[in-house]
């Protein structure tokens, strides 16, 4: 069903845990879907004077195709300025694992969404302008929350806690 | 290519000794002119398979060498068909006929109420859909939320047919309220499906209760005994219909039966030349019932032996798994079958936990929508109104005959191990 790059991504995810001392975070699913990614960078100047995402890293609840594409577009990201950060698609993320079972599509488009959260979250903490593909896809995300939460109405809420 | 050969084996031998699931992964990896000599793949694939613990016996189970050895002579030399005069056909039939008695002996019943089928999920839509056409003016269906989907789905297609269906919740173990059974019922209710032992929860039914009420109020009581069958003793003085497969109990997949008690109206759904007394026709697959009876055989022989062998590696897997932090148990305690048992892991995923416990070589299920081709969770955990999160991170583990308790401590040895590493990515930690 996995190709061998989502089970190796899987096994060693690269990137993972909590950025210490982060510049934005980007927080996409919903846990009663099944899927949570947190995505945090560390933005800074590169010599040229261009922003760049300095630092990546990212926190996962979700299947083994969650977690390897979380591993895979957090190593895409790195490095890149936020204008190439922000043109990455989950199709390039898909690809860069050697594909993705059909149903599991979903799973890449959640990591390209943390990431564009992120820089969002990042702009629009520092007053600055957002660039109108980042702002459309800020809204087709927080439409799609309104939508699953809709969905999800009628299955029983988080009714007690674990013991 | 012999040197090819034993340094393969040598690697895979070592690897066994380091992290189980590397051994497959070098398996799969072996170049591509050696995958060509079939006889060294299986050669590998035997280690690899001894290095296997499985734990998914809800799914299906190893058919059993003397349920192979017994089956073996009706593929070639008995190959007859059980309905032709000759000899050929009446050495087959009388040799099926032997295990119609020898089935019906273990359910108390009678040969003529034992309907050979391909298997549960026909014997289930026989029960319903054949019990509807011989009683047409009934068109009410009662069955619980829990049910196997060749119950559920079989009864949501009878609603697009005009049938009402009621839905009988369940409570936090998987049980239904007897009254609200009984107050259910009504003048043109057909049948009540309650299935024995949940196959996913392994929460059991008080079948004899729901049969009285059955017959008390002049319905027909149909249980898919899938799961409890040939693991428990199973009091069916009161049911009419029951369901059964052969691959859940160390029997060949393909074959299973419908017990439809004497007198109990039912129409064939699927025609052709009147086997089984008429009501379901297809040549009989003789290999499959020959194996089905070897299998009922065994699992009724050792059935005791098993089932307290079983029943104490669920009361270890219940105590130590409540150990690990933010756990819980899914069905009940004790009200359940002894070779499944079902929980959830707080902040983490069912299926990446799945696929974890697959690296170290040991196979388990869950309940998870990532799991599910619709990415929905299952319903049983659903209705059991388990915090969605928690359906999420469910697993189920499902032991047999063949599970030692060297495998359980194996399990156990690594669970906790899995849970923790998959709560270190989790962005939702237990306890904080």
């Amino acid at each position: 069903m996995y190709t061998d790059k989502v089970i190796e991504h899987f096994r060693h995810p690269h990137n993972m845990g909590k950025l210490d001392d982060y510049s934005a975070i980007g927080k996409v699913g919903n846990i009663v879907c099944g899927d949570v990614m947190w995505l945090y960078i560390k933005v800074e100047k590169d010599e040229q004077g261009r922003e760049i995402i300095a630092d990546i890293s990212w926190e996962t609840f979700g299947c083994t195709a969650a977690i390897a594409t979380s591993s895979m577009s957090s190593e895409i990201a790195k490095g890149k300025t936020l204008d190439a950060a922000i043109a990455i698609t989950n199709r390039e993320v898909a690809e860069g694992l050697g594909g993705l079972p059909p149903v599991k599509m979903h799973c890449s488009a959640l990591a390209a969404d943390a990431l564009n959260e992120a820089i969002y979250a990042y702009l629009a903490e520092a007053g600055r302008e957002i660039p109108p593909i980042l702002a459309r896809r800020h809204d087709r995300i927080s439409k799609e929350v309104i939508a699953l939460e809709e969905r999800y109405r009628a299955f029983p809420e988080a009714e007690e806690s674990a013991t | 290519m012999l040197l090819r050969i034993l340094i393969s084996a040598y690697q895979c031998q070592s690897v066994a000794l380091g992290r189980r699931g590397d051994l497959r992964r070098s398996v799969m990896r072996t170049p591509v002119h050696l995958t060509n000599r079939t006889n060294l793949v299986s050669f590998l694939q035997v280690i690899y398979m001894m290095k296997q613990i499985y734990l998914d016996n809800s799914a299906t189970t190893a058919v059993a060498p003397e349920v192979m050895e017994a089956m073996a002579p009706f593929f070639s030399a008995e190959y007859g068909n059980a309905s032709s005069l000759h000899g050929f056909g009446l050495r087959t039939r009388h040799a099926m006929e032997k295990s119609r008695e020898e089935i019906a002996d273990t359910l108390q019943a009678s040969p003529a109420e034992i309907v050979f089928t391909s298997g549960a999920t026909e014997a289930n839509n026989l029960a319903i859909q054949g019990a509807a056409r011989a009683r047409p003016n009934r068109r009410h269906l009662i069955i619980s939320k829990i049910e196997h989907h060749s119950v559920l789905h079989t009864c949501q297609w009878m609603e697009t047919q005009g049938y009402e269906v009621t839905y009988l919740d369940v409570d936090r173990s998987g049980a239904i309220d007897l009254d609200e059974l009984r107050g259910a019922i009504r003048d043109e209710t057909l049948l009540v499906s309650i299935m024995a032992g949940n196959n996913e929860i392994g929460t059991l039914a008080p079948i004899s209760e729901i049969g009285a009420i059955c017959r008390e109020k002049g319905v027909l009581f149909h249980t898919d005994a899938v799961q409890a069958y040939g693991k428990i003793p199973l009091p069916i003085e009161t049911v009419d219909l029951l369901s059964v497969s052969a691959h859940k109990l160390s029997g060949p997949k393909g074959v299973g039966l419908l017990f439809v008690r004497k007198k109990t109206p039912l129409l064939s759904i699927v025609h052709g030349g009147e086997h089984e007394q008429g009501r379901r026709s297809g040549t009989e697959n003789v290999p499959g019932i020959i194996g089905m009876a070897a299998a009922a055989r065994l699992s009724f022989g050792e059935m005791e032996e098993t089932a307290a062998r079983l029943r104490g590696y669920r009361k270890q897997l219940i105590a130590e798994i409540a150990a690990i932090p933010g756990t819980q148990l899914n069905g009940h305690e004790t009200e359940s079958l002894h070779h499944i048992a079902n929980f959830s892991f707080q902040g983490i995923e069912g299926e990446s936990m799945v696929m974890k416990l697959d690296e170290h070589g040991i196979a388990v299920s869950t309940g998870s929508a990532c799991s599910s081709p619709n990415l929905e969770p299952s319903h049983v955990l659903v209705a059991l109104r388990i915090p969605l999160a928690m359906a999420h991170g469910s697993l189920r583990i499902s032991t047999g005959r063949q599970t030692t308790a060297e495998e359980i401590d194996t399990l156990l040895k690594f669970l906790p191990r899995v849970v923790e590493e998959l709560r270190v990515i989790s962005p939702f930690k237990v306890g904080e």
